[in-house]
């Protein structure tokens, strides 16, 4: 029997390297355990028919000792990103039958390894939340209490590895969509620089603020798939070049003590001081910093999330792929369309996009809010001159109940407000299991320096022991 | 306050229909998500219209033909078609 619970790449690598057990064993051992658990946490939309082909394709290249580290390693795919002929729906229904008609780089990448991937996994509908909860095919529930949410938008991902039903997943984050559902779910989960990671073929949400990461339980995994699937693109004009070196002299820890004082659960500021008290024990120097203008950074992402969303789900227009509804002409197709095919928080979000990018509005909401986002960025900056990583609890809360928040847009929203910040900034940060408050795991936030995703792995291994 | 015949025309200019029911909800969501968001208007802030998100620069490349993805898949993921074509409803009077 493989153990699941214990598995990493490098340990399924070398197992499948000595011969232990064959890809078609492990990919089997995970369709076992998705069968048990997916019915009832919903992690994932479709199980693929041909896993076991996949791994039968894996196990050739054992055989011909060409197998590479992610040869055979099972992987779970968010919902919107692509895999040629594949569905690839986002969790909508004007998606629902969509077959991508390309690979995207990230999954060529995975191809070009033979890496299995198990099915596509459950998601808000365009990534458009933190919950799962807007999602066209259910919610998917936390594998650590069914009653609580998985988070989001990735809920899918994180609660496939977590529930042991893949050994890595792939996710997006716009907004803390890998950070906050790896937190809820006791997993790592990284976003890259803006621009490390290649966008081409996953669904566009907010252009300026996606990036693909990874979700894995232990940071070195993480660091496996990221080094798999990072670099230039020319398929993605926004992608840069790696310079990231692993710095050796004494790192300095900077907290935004000034963020951390209201709405925070009380089990997560005890357990995010325990956090920082280990890193002094572990010979980290610790100081308070000041980011002056970080506590506008929810409202700026809330007005320059939409502001893209709307402009990018202009493309659903029932006409060239995707859902078609009838109506009385060409324009009215449009209406009945999208009106039917989104779900209720992508028309809000579209709305609201739409609104703060009308004119006689743009000036005071869009622009403002670049120019606020720049100031912010500033702050990071400047901080990053005396420190080398700023640490923030992921969330403010553990896993909240289903159902708890979705009929307040502005609470759901507020479970963003540690994460946004990356995404704005395009810097590096990861979330790394830290504790639980109760059964509900909790997660820990570092954000570096752009291009530094070095020293994330590195601090993130030493924190876990890994 | 945001006005129903204001969500009427956003949802006009975003091409979504949507009921009489989810109108009134949303002049209260989209609401209490502006109030939310009205605290930028406190932020000092220099608009110059540039925006740099980290370390993007500007990518140039030769102007050369390249491939084109499955001609036919594209095709066929059109809801309606006549041969090479995706056929749409006629948008001019004779």
């Amino acid at each position: 029997m493989i153990d699941l619970e214990k598995i990493t790449i490098k340990k399924a690598h070398e197992a499948l390297k000595r011969g232990d057990y064959t890809c078609v064993e492990l990919s089997k051992r995970y369709l076992e355990e998705i069968k048990k658990k997916n019915k009832e946490i919903n992690a994932y939309l479709e199980v693929f028919s041909d896993v076991l082909d996949q791994a039968r394709e894996a196990n050739k290249r054992f055989q011909a000792g060409t197998a590479t580290m992610l040869t055979g390693i099972p992987f779970a795919i968010k919902d919107n990103i692509l895999i040629k002929g594949r569905i690839a729906s986002s969790a909508s229904k004007i998606l629902e039958n969509y077959h991508a008609v390309y690979d995207a780089t990230v999954i060529e990448k995975l191809k070009k390894e033979d890496a299995v991937f198990l099915g596509r996994t459950n998601m808000d509908e365009f990534a458009m939340g933190g919950s799962t909860e807007n999602s066209a095919f259910g919610v998917t529930r936390n594998p650590h209490d069914m009653e609580r949410v998985a988070g989001g938008s990735s809920g899918g991902s994180a609660a496939a590895v977590a529930m042991g039903g893949a050994l890595v997943a792939l996710g997006s984050d716009t907004g803390g969509s890998i950070r906050q559902p790896a937190s809820f779910c006791g997993l790592v989960g990284f976003k890259p620089t803006y621009g490390r990671i290649s966008r081409y073929g996953l669904m566009a949400l907010g252009s300026s603020l996606d990036q693909i990461g990874p979700f894995a339980k232990t940071v070195s995994d993480t660091e496996i798939v990221y080094n798999a699937i990072k670099g230039m693109d020319k398929k993605d004009s926004t992608t840069i070049s790696n310079n990231s070196e692993e710095k050796s002299k004494k790192l300095t820890i900077g907290i935004p003590r000034h963020f951390l004082s209201e709405g925070i659960h009380k089990d997560v500021i005890k357990n995010f001081n325990e956090s920082i008290d280990k890193f002094k024990k572990m010979g980290y120097e610790v100081m308070d910093i000041t980011l002056p203008n970080i506590p506008y950074s929810l409202a700026v992402y809330y007005i320059i999330m939409p502001s893209e969303a709307s402009s990018n789900l202009a493309r659903y227009d029932g006409m060239r792929y995707g859902l078609h509804k009838d109506g009385k002409d060409g324009i009215e197709d449009y209406f009945v369309t999208r009106g039917e095919g989104f779900g209720k928080e992508v028309r809000r979000r579209i709305l609201l996009g739409t609104y703060v990018l009308s004119s006689g509005y743009y000036d005071a909401y869009y622009n403002r809010a670049n120019a606020a986002r720049r100031i912010i960025t500033d702050d990071f900056y400047k901080a990053f001159e005396k420190v080398d990583i700023i640490m923030t609890p992921t969330t403010p809360t553990p896993a909240f109940k289903i159902g708890e928040k979705s009929s307040d847009p502005v609470s759901m929203y507020l479970e963003d407000i540690f994460t946004v910040t990356a995404n704005l900034t395009g810097m590096p940060a990861i979330s790394i299991p830290c504790g639980f408050s109760g059964k509900l795991p909790l997660g820990l936030q570092m954000t570096v320096r752009h291009g530094d995703e070095a020293t994330l792995f590195k601090v993130g291994k030493e924190f876990l022991g890994e | 306050m945001i006005t129903i015949k204001e969500v009427e025309n956003l949802a006009n200019l975003a091409r979504i229909k949507i009921d009489e029911k989810e109108k009134k909800s949303l002049t209260k969501e989209i609401d209490s998500i502006l109030t939310y968001i009205d605290q930028i208007k406190k932020a000092t802030v220099h608009i110059d219209h540039t925006l740099v998100i980290g370390e993007v620069h500007n990518v140039f490349r030769d102007d050369v033909v390249g491939g084109c993805e499955d001609r036919d898949r594209i095709l066929a993921s059109a809801p309606d078609r006549e041969g090479d074509f995706i056929a749409v409803k006629k948008i001019i009077e004779q």
